[in-house]
């Protein structure tokens, strides 16, 4: 793993920053947002989108591809700002163009996916709060080069995007027998709609956390036998 | 006038409570709520910054607003996060002894997605000042009414003996889906109001 880390350093020289995030293949940058370092699994960041939207599927890649745009582009603008953005005001600043970028998406959605707009509602505009891209730029874009800031981003709105899918699947599938809309299990079956409304919303991340948690244990468990 | 108003209030407080229906301010919810006092006072923090964000809202939807209605998120996180920082001045300087006690939690109020919400409803609903400052007061008691619910369980959870693989989070989560259910029962009140 250093061999390579030290190749990248080597190709892309970057002045070190204090408290920046040492230097990491780009892949790895990527894949850490999905998997080691996901979002919401990992660093419980943006609970509410996850829980309040993912009664449909289609909800969830409205909000996932909305989420990762606005992420990508605000990352790719603060890295690139990052030496002319004065310290004291930066959370103001990146907070601006987290905005600016929120707009974008909600008058497009507004524009050719109506439906989806009302569906999701106050949810487009409440995604310039949502903890991960604010906690992206303060962590990790405000201190990298642009094409790192780039792959962090995109792996991190992927790591969102997965983890709300997730939920949706589960969710939709369970909670009123369809999947994208699409009849599952014939005429005869009795969605459970307590999934689709909020409390299913808290049940469903609790199922997955437990699920993470007996998942963690086994592991920990291994390795204690194989160190015995 | 009134009953419009009580409709107001109680259909916040508790048939769309912020936390439990709605799922806002979630991360305060589960970050804090770990100990009765942090999580009554930042509720009552909550519901002032509301209040003053519901007058801010409503000023700037009269003035200013009407000419440029796509400015809208862009305007209220401003207008959100120099007030947050005025209340934080403002009371670091009158109230010091507050002051001290929330500590890290005023700051943290600005990405409270409850707030940013609660300036796009008033503006979509149409709300004028009386029934703004209203719905606030209502919506911050019900997500203070859901701390203190939470921050009360998990106190008494630190002493009850959880399974390993639902220490991090699971049982809260689980716990949070029992209270929402239980707030659900509130929404039969809305098929007479």
């Amino acid at each position: 793993m250093t061999a390579i880390g030290v190749e990248i350093a080597v190709d892309a020289p970057e002045p070190i920053v204090p408290g920046a995030p040492s230097p990491q293949p780009l892949w790895l940058d990527f894949w850490r947002g999905i998997a080691d370092d996901n979002p919401v699994m990992i660093q419980m960041l943006g609970l509410c989108p996850t829980m309040a939207i993912s009664n449909q599927l289609s909800n969830g890649l409205g909000m996932g591809a909305a989420t990762l745009f606005v992420l990508v582009c605000s990352s790719l603008l603060i890295s690139s700002l990052r030496k002319v953005i004065p310290n004291e005001v930066r959370l103001a600043t990146y907070i601006l163009i987290i905005a600016t970028f929120v707009t974008i998406s909600d008058l497009v959605m507004q524009a050719y996916f109506p439906l989806l707009s009302r569906t999701l509602g106050a949810f487009v505009p409440l995604i310039v709060v949502n903890c991960i891209i604010l906690g992206r730029a303060e962590a990790f874009a405000g201190k990298v080069g642009v094409r790192r800031a780039v792959a962090d981003a995109f792996g991190q709105g992927f790591g969102f995007m997965v983890a709300l899918l997730i939920m949706c699947i589960v969710r939709e599938v369970i909670g009123s027998g369809t999947f994208l809309g699409f009849q599952l299990f014939g005429p005869h079956y009795e969605p459970w709609v307590f999934m689709i409304m909020p409390p299913g919303g808290f049940l469903t991340m609790g199922l997955m956390f437990l699920t993470m948690g007996w998942w963690g244990e086994r592991k920990k468990a291994k390795l204690a036998e194989v160190a015995k | 006038m009134i009953s419009e108003l009580s409709w107001i209030f109680f259909s916040t407080l508790l048939i769309n409570n912020f936390t439990l229906a709605m799922f806002l301010g979630l991360c305060s919810f589960f970050g804090v709520t770990t100990k009765m006092d942090t999580g009554w006072r930042l509720g009552a923090a909550n519901t002032f910054v509301l209040v003053m964000t519901a007058v801010a809202v409503w000023i700037l939807n009269t003035f200013i607003l009407a000419q440029a209605p796509y400015l809208r998120t862009i305007a209220f996180i401003v207008v959100i996060a120099s007030l947050v920082q005025i209340v934080e001045m403002a009371i670091k300087k009158f109230l010091p002894v507050l002051f001290r006690e929330l500590g890290i939690y005023l700051p943290l109020i600005t990405t409270n997605c409850a707030i940013l919400y609660l300036a796009l409803t008033q503006t979509t609903r149409g709300y004028n000042l009386i029934e703004g400052i209203v719905y606030a007061i209502g919506g911050g008691l019900g997500l203070t009414l859901a701390l203190i619910l939470m921050a009360s369980i998990r106190e008494r959870l630190d002493v009850a003996d959880v399974p390993a693989m639902a220490r991090r989070m699971g049982l809260v989560l689980i716990i949070a889906a029992c209270m929402s259910m239980a707030f659900m029962g509130f929404a039969g009140m809305g098929s007479t109001g």
